[in-house]
């Protein structure tokens, strides 16, 4: 089996690994993930209840199971 | 040994009556029950038969006695809560305090996707239909596990073993799975501590509330291993597995893998072929640990003496279920058992080295995601109010409302059913299963069903005295390749029932 002698990676190296890429590259596909980001956020605001605070606060469980 | 096995899963639902924090949960529940109950069954409505139920039966041999038993463990009392059996073979009742659905009995873990996303449909459904009855109440329910205050209510899967298997080794092969497994079941959770008030954010909901490794209760001293032995089957042949310690899952991906792999490992150590001993020191500390570190680097130590961290220790049950699906079925492996194997393997390379990346299949990486992401545009801290209500909201079962569902339709999540799927699987029960005859009957000959449980259905027959027990004893048989046609084929619960006894 390919990965029964396989050591544990170190997560720093195998990140350093993934993220070599053309510097432009990289900027513009930022700029359109933070856009992207942004509306979903955006559209998640326009769901999310608007007295955050009060409606935790209201959220009271007991027993069950 | 494959995913293949008679299992299904059980939720209970967090609920709130909107504007009215001091109202009763019971009673909520109950009207969320029966609107659901009185606008989908026809004709009388079947009860829960309760007769062959055992909730105090222990695992390790013997029955806890009714008189020192919480009172919380006497499921098997008819409280006259609202319970009712669906067509699609799932049951729908009010548990204590929280509207509950358990899947009917399936046999493969996408099966168990597809008929738990039913029940959130079913729920949601349930929640409309109570508003529009004349003084309903809007009423907001969440597939998560806790209020974040101190009180947890739980997700439990159920497995059927064989009866042979000694409890011993399930004990000792489980627990370090149960510990380690929460990297990829975990729902994800804002704050720390079972009433939260610790500032940040972990893995999993429910591991703050466990108390020990092992015992019967599920309402205190939870324990990693429950010993709940009830196995609505034949008790010489099967136990039935109960599992408190996963989360509710909302993430397709995440319940495939929970019981996906959890049926591999089972099979594992009914076959003995777990060879390596991974026990854990302090398993208690240890599932808290693991969750409370998104960087998945906590190390755990092993009693004999490696230190691994969850995701390793992960590998180790993978690479022991590779070898095993290999030796005993080689090329002859199912499609099922061997994307379980694969996804599992994806998805632990990943966690080892970019737990954000699994933001598109986990629900912890999902919300976890969201809530960086909001902390980075608004400058938020861990103990703002706003990221506790984007966890909760994440779980509610409204579609308007549903964060994850918002996740789901911008393409952000993947699916393993499909939309068309989870709707007929609120109606129709599973093929291959006893839960075709339990629901085929409940559809068909409703007006004569007077009770129904997971092991029985009970007819009422006109122009007899006495009702009419059928028993369901194997899980395996009322199938549709079973009864399908005999069913077609009797228009009258008389018929049937003549010649299924003749």
């Amino acid at each position: 089996m390919a990965q029964e002698q396989k050591q544990p990676r170190k997560s720093t190296e195998s990140e350093e690994a993934t993220e070599v890429a053309p510097e432009s590259d990289v900027a513009e596909r930022k700029e359109a993930l933070d856009d992207d980001v942004d509306s979903l956020l955006d559209e998640i605001d326009d769901v999310l209840e608007t007295n955050a605070e009060d409606f935790v606060k209201s959220f009271i469980q007991k027993g069950g199971e | 040994m494959s995913v293949r096995r008679v299992m299904g899963v059980e939720v209970e639902y967090g609920i709130s009556v909107q504007g009215q924090p001091q109202a009763n949960p019971m009673v909520a529940s109950s009207q969320v029950v029966n609107a659901y109950a009185s606008a989908t069954l026809r004709a009388r409505r079947a009860r829960w038969d309760f007769e062959e139920e055992s909730p105090l039966r222990d695992a390790r041999g013997y029955d806890v006695s009714r008189q020192v038993a919480d009172p919380s463990q006497l499921t098997d009392e008819d409280l006259g809560l609202a319970n009712v059996i669906l067509t699609n073979g799932a049951r729908l009742y009010v548990d204590h305090a929280h509207p509950e659905y358990s899947t009917p009995e399936v046999v493969t873990p996408r099966d168990v996707v597809l008929w738990d996303k039913a029940g959130e449909q079913v729920m949601h459904d349930a929640a409309v239909r109570a508003a529009q009855l004349p003084g309903g109440q809007q009423i907001a329910l969440y597939k998560n596990n806790t209020d974040g205050k101190g009180a947890s209510y739980g997700a439990h899967e159920n497995y059927l073993m064989r009866r042979s298997t000694p409890f011993a080794d399930i004990v000792r092969h489980l627990t370090p799975f149960f510990v380690s497994r929460q990297v990829v079941t975990g729902s994800g959770r804002v704050g720390i501590g079972q009433d939260g008030r610790g500032v940040g954010f972990q893995v999993s909901q429910r591991s703050d509330f466990f108390e020990v490794e092992v015992g019967l209760e599920t309402t205190l001293k939870r324990p990693i291993i429950n010993t709940r032995d009830e196995p609505h089957a034949d008790p010489e042949k099967y136990r039935r597995l109960h599992v408190i310690v996963g989360d509710a899952n909302l993430a397709e991906v995440s319940t495939y893998l929970k019981v996906g792999t959890t049926a591999l490992v089972l099979a594992m150590v009914e076959d003995g072929a777990v060879s390596r001993d991974l026990a854990v020191e302090s398993p208690v500390a240890a599932l808290r640990e693991v969750s409370h570190d998104p960087t998945l680097r906590t190390l755990l130590t092993l009693r004999d003496g490696r230190r691994l961290t969850a995701v390793q220790l992960q590998m180790e049950y993978l690479e022991l279920a590779r070898k095993h699906v290999e030796d005993r079925l080689g090329a002859d492996a199912d499609a099922q058992t061997l994307d379980v194997l694969a996804r599992w393997e994806s998805v632990l390379d990943r966690l080892e080295r970019d737990p954000l990346s699994l933001a598109g299949e986990l629900d912890w990486v999902a919300k976890l995601k969201l809530l960086e992401q909001y902390r980075s545009r608004d400058g938020l801290e861990w103990d703002d109010a706003k990221l506790a209500l984007i966890d909760l909201q994440y779980s509610d079962v409204r579609p308007e409302k549903s964060l994850h569902q918002r996740l789901v339709r911008a393409g952000r999540m993947e699916r393993l059913v499909t939309d068309a799927e989870v709707e007929a699987a609120m109606h129709e029960p599973p093929p291959d299963t006893r839960a075709y005859f339990r629901g085929r009957c409940l559809e068909k000959y409703a007006e004569h069903v007077a009770a129904a449980s997971w092991d029985s259905v009970i007819f009422d027959l006109p122009g007899r005295e006495s009702l009419q027990r059928i028993p369901t004893v194997d899980p395996l048989r009322g199938t549709r390749r079973h009864v399908g046609e005999l069913l077609d084929r009797c228009e009258t619960a008389e018929a049937l029932f003549t010649a299924l006894t003749q």
